[in-house]
């Protein structure tokens, strides 16, 4: 079973967003990047996105701005998190 | 201090728990808050909270887990799907291993059927324009955080002209379930932890109805160890008060009045409609199907055969998603449903009750057999 699109960062469930710094973005697009990985996202439900924001990536998609310590903090909780997963 | 040195610290989540002792000693009652989203299920479980907490606070999980409350009609569609028209199947991985009818689709798959798993409705997109030949059939499903992603990769398909893409609508909405539980004799719930990613979406002021309609007061969390625990003092501070509210605990991520391009778009493509629940049964306007102007690619319309829909004999799934019964009582639980081989939906995603009870609190069971 191939699993399309799959990093180590999208291994985690339906319920989970991310949060990944927005580098650069174009009209519906933005490239995002976290620990020098970059993904190309939609920017369709948050239209509003600057380069600089930190956007919370689900699905594949921005749907929210966090704010940078904020952003810290989940991601740190996310490692642990998404480790337990793998796990299962 | 790092982010996860603060949220994991026994001292931090020690103290919290110090606190709630004492907050819910003065209360002079017990309390019981229910969590709906399957990452706070998670939290609880990998920290232990459940028997941490002193005993006056239970917690328990409601229909949080969106491939939990599937209802298996819809597995037994997307399974008739698998083997007809040519189609493609793309669904989240979590999918794959829940019983339909007739079986898993990771048993249609093995058979010979193509099911895709995707991480994103677009990744099923570009299925679709990779494969112009072949209809694609993505399994919408999951509640307000997907939902909208996958309203825009419809609308990105109608833009691009990618006439081979569609969705099987199966998405659902949070408050209408949240609504029946706070009004069923049965759950007997005292207040509500809510989802965080829900509701970066919804907005917190989606949940004002369990105040003003239910007198309840629901905190939205975020999903660590400490935002589960802040939510429970919170929610037994406003229990004290006698002032049920909505409290917004998530940071500046959630704002009440939510994700406003993500909520018009959802209004664009879907429209309420009533959807069964595992667990919960039918519930009005609580199914998000699609608006007739996307009836060219709604795969719902396909015509199929199905089975008379049968559940997993013995799993009681439902009344877990229901938040009556604890998974260990069932009889099937760590016997012959495990996370390795699921008998029901509750056991098959990371995010269900059964399996982050298996995972992680399964010593609570050997220690009162
Ligand atoms: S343990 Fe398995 S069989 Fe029992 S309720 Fe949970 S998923 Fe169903």
């Amino acid at each position: 079973m191939r699993y399309h699109g799959s990093d180590r960062l999208t291994e985690t469930t339906m319920c989970l967003a991310i949060p990944m710094k927005l580098i650069e973005r174009d009209e519906f697009e933005g490239t995002v990047e976290l620990e020098g990985i970059r993904r190309r996202i939609s920017l369709m439900l948050l239209p509003e996105a600057e380069p600089g924001d930190h956007v919370l990536v689900h699905a594949g998609y921005a749907i929210g701005v966090v704010d940078e310590d904020q952003a810290r903090e989940t991601l740190e909780i996310l490692e642990t998190y998404s480790g337990a997963m793998r796990e299962l | 201090m790092s982010g996860t040195d603060r949220f994991h610290d026994p001292a931090v989540v020690a103290g919290l728990l110090e606190r709630i002792a004492r907050a819910v000693d003065a209360l002079g009652r017990p309390v019981t808050f229910m969590e709906v989203c399957g990452s706070h299920t998670h939290a609880i479980a990998a920290a232990g909270l459940r028997h941490r907490l002193p005993g006056g606070v239970r917690l328990i999980s409601g229909p949080g887990c969106p491939v939990c409350v599937t209802p298996v009609g819809y597995l037994d569609r997307a399974w008739a799907l698998a083997g007809q028209h040519g189609a493609v199947l793309a669904t989240f991985g979590d999918l794959m291993r829940v019983p339909s009818s007739r079986g898993s689709l990771e048993l249609a798959a093995a058979r010979g059927a193509a099911v895709r798993i995707v991480y994103s409705p677009r990744d099923a997109l570009r299925i679709a324009e990779e494969n112009p030949g072949r209809p694609v059939v993505f399994l919408g499903i999951g509640f307000e955080t997907t939902a909208p992603t996958i309203a825009a990769a419809l609308e990105e398909a109608e833009r691009k002209g990618i006439s081979n893409f569609s969705v099987l609508p199966g998405n659902k909405v949070m408050p209408p379930p949240l609504a029946a539980l706070a009004g069923a004799g049965d759950v007997a719930v005292d207040g509500f932890i809510l989802p965080g990613h829900v509701s970066v979406v919804t907005g917190s002021g989606a949940f004002e109805f369990l105040p003003e309609r239910f007198g309840l007061p629901g905190a939205v969390a975020g999903f660590t160890p400490a935002d589960v625990l802040r939510a429970v003092e919170a929610l037994i501070g406003m229990l004290a008060a006698g002032k049920p509210r909505i409290v917004n605990l998530y940071g500046r991520v959630v704002r009440p009045e939510g994700n406003r391009a993500a909520l018009e778009l959802m209004d664009r493509v879907f429209e309420p409609v009533d959807a069964v629940w595992r667990g919960l049964g039918p519930i009005p306007a609580s199914g998000l199907g699609l608006a007739p102007a996307w009836a060219h690619r709604d795969a719902s319309r396909l015509p199929v055969e199905l089975p008379r829909p049968v559940e997993p004999p013995g799993c009681r799934c439902g009344e877990v998603l229901r938040g009556t019964l604890d998974p260990p009582e069932c009889a099937l639980f760590g016997r012959t449903c495990t996370p390795d081989n699921p008998v029901g939906a509750c056991m098959v995603s990371s995010e269900g009750s059964c399996a982050a009870w298996y995972r992680h609190e399964r010593w609570t069971m050997e220690g009162t057999a």
